[in-house]
């Protein structure tokens, strides 16, 4: 499991773990899960495109994510969010059969775009994972008094000075970002898991916006690397174990958080 | 009694508020009128072809406090919201020390009518009130003395230090309103508005924030413009009163429009004022004529009570 070839894995996975558990915790706080959920379904003919002209992956999803980030950012500025999500979705889900559907042949790579290949990342795949992880901490440790007051009290952050339609596009850049960086990693079902699960056990568990943004890491770091050692040892896909252990978080932390208050309040009833 | 002011541009005080004006002018600090805090002038918002508001001029100075008032749907909260720059599409001119809104953002604490706070956001109240000082800021945050002492007075101002540790979606409505003010007090504004912060207040609460509000007037010199549909415990301390009608303003002094008869037409509702020992009341005139009563129930003509009584 920790042969040479599988450093490239550890090291990628790590990398994305994090990322992911750090944009994910505003993906939460903004409720823009749906768009988390947009963004890599949408993009990902971007990256089957590319394959298929011959060109890097990275570039085909760059462009269709900067597409969607636009399109979404100017259609949220009309009105809801969540139709907003929905209309990029299929968008373009629709540019992306079209591209498709003009080849006439599908690329080997999109089950592994689908699922993700994690246990094949070569060296190659390194190098831009590693910048584009640089430059989303970068942002989210610059922004994040103001994403935080504009994510969490829209109304709030306007007399401050931060303008929604700014704020919107600057976190969708970085969650598009983060999309294109891990999509060819741990695949379009995952980057979904690994943006939301950990963030909402993570917020529900604490109410410090500090200590939930770490508690968001470390669970998504856990999350990644137990789910690479079951997939490894069983031969099951790694999507499989990412999702159910996101699954099985965020579900067992609002049990818990059900069970202390039941917990609490039967004390205060008895000791008043 | 409402002037209307359609196009008429006004660049000092109004000429109302002379006579209410002078027992508190004298113990304002700093300059006192050559630059208003706020400078409305012409302001007209539309929403489609509907017109919310048209021809609004008013100025604000230093230490001013001023009622904003109107029936439901007059456009306070429209007036409010252009003021701070988050009512789409106003036209006129607005100026905050002579900073259009956008550009005042360290000058101006807003509390909006309402805001709905998810049950599970990971923030405390004390983050709330943090995110009022600094929360514009780029980079980490590094601790700071004195922003941590300007959390806790803000803290302390609205009696909010017992649950400054607790979510802020798992807190009553009040209790949320005051966060709500600390933040708009923390980063110690020169221009407050306030839209309807005593709705949800308890007596003792709402007293003590007006005490505060007059405190922050007489002692600092920071304006005050807010809304409230029961103003008795800010009565005492209003300079002035902006009025709202028919998409309109006028502002006058809290001798001409806190009366009777100007109250009663403004709200097109019968209103008492009361003054007594030195204080003064507004109640809902329930002795003279009342408007018809809206009849929501079907007309019954005893068939329900028989078949109860059956
Ligand atoms: N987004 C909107 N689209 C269309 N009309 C709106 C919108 N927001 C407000 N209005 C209209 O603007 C008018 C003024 O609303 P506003 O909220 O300013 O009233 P208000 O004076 O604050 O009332 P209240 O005392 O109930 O708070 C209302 O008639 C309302 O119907
Ligand atoms: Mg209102």
């Amino acid at each position: 499991m920790f042969q040479s070839f599988m450093l490239h894995t550890w090291i990628a996975s790590t990398i994305i773990a994090l990322v992911a558990g750090t944009l994910g915790f505003f993906v939460v706080l903004r409720r823009s899960a749906f768009a988390a959920h947009a963004l890599p379904i949408g993009s990902f003919p971007g990256a089957a495109a590319a394959v298929l002209l011959g060109i890097q992956p990275l570039w085909g999803l760059l462009a269709f994510v900067a597409v969607g980030v636009v399109l979404l950012q100017q259609l949220q500025r009309l009105g809801r969010r969540d139709v907003a999500a929905g209309l990029v979705l299929v968008t373009l889900m629709a540019l992306g059969s079209l591209l498709l559907s003009m080849t006439h042949s599908y690329g080997p790579g999109v089950f592994a775009l689908l699922f993700g290949e994690v246990l094949g990342v070569s060296a190659a795949d390194l190098l831009p994972v590693a910048i584009i992880s640089a430059v989303v901490i970068f942002g989210v440790i610059s922004l994040y008094r103001p994403l935080l007051l504009q994510s969490a009290f829209p109304e709030l952050a306007v007399p401050r000075g931060l303008r929604p339609g700014v704020m919107d596009l600057l976190f969708l850049v970085l969650l598009g970002l983060v999309v294109a960086m891990a999509l060819p990693v741990v695949g379009t079902l995952l980057v979904f898991s690994l943006l939301v699960a950990p963030a909402a056990t993570a917020q529900s568990l604490s109410a410090n916006p500090i200590r939930a943004l770490s508690l968001s890491i470390l669970l998504s770091l856990g999350m990644m690397w137990l789910s690479i050692v079951l997939s490894f040892w069983t031969n099951w896909p790694i999507g499989f174990f990412i999702g159910a252990i996101g699954a099985t978080l965020f579900s067992s932390a609002r049990i818990f958080r059900y069970l202390r208050d039941r917990f609490n309040s039967r004390s205060a009833m008895v000791t008043p | 009694m409402i002037q209307q002011r359609n196009g008429e541009r006004r660049v000092h005080m109004p000429k109302f508020e002379e006579s209410s004006k002078v027992a508190l002018a004298a113990d304002v600090p700093g300059p006192a009128t050559e630059q208003p805090l706020l400078a409305v002038d012409d302001l007209t918002v539309k929403i489609g072809t509907r017109v919310l508001l048209q021809g609004v001029s008013f100025t604000l100075s230093p230490g001013e406090f001023c009622g904003l008032i109107g029936e439901n749907g007059a456009g306070k909260t429209t007036l409010l919201r252009s003021l701070v720059g988050t009512q789409p599409s106003p036209h006129g001119c607005v100026k905050v020390c002579g900073f259009p809104p956008s550009r005042a953002r360290g000058m101006v604490g807003y509390v909006p009518q309402k805001i709905n706070f998810a049950p599970d956001l990971p923030l405390r109240v004390c983050d709330l009130v943090q995110l009022g000082c600094d929360g514009h800021r780029l980079g980490p945050r590094w601790f700071s003395r004195k922003s941590s002492e300007a959390v806790s007075r803000a803290l302390a101002a609205v009696g909010a230090e017992q649950f400054a540790k607790q979510r802020i979606g798992e807190l009553s409505g009040g209790q949320q309103q005051r966060a709500v003010i600390a933040h708009a007090l923390a980063r110690q504004p020169r221009l407050l508005l306030l839209d309807e912060p005593l709705a949800n207040l308890d007596f003792k609460s709402a007293n003590e924030l007006a005490r505060l509000l007059g405190h922050l007037t007489r002692e600092h010199g920071i304006a005050v413009l807010i809304t409230a549909h029961d103003m008795n415990p800010l009565l005492s301390l209003m300079d002035r009163v902006v009025y709202l009608a028919g998409g309109r303003a006028a502002c006058g002094s809290v001798e001409e429009v806190i009366q009777s008869e100007s109250l009663s037409r403004l709200y097109g509702y019968p209103v008492a004022v009361i003054k007594h020992s030195g204080r003064i009341m507004i109640v809902p005139d329930t002795e003279g004529p009342q408007p018809d009563e809206a009849c929501y129930m079907e007309p019954s003509n005893g068939r329900n009570r028989e078949r109860i009584t059956k």
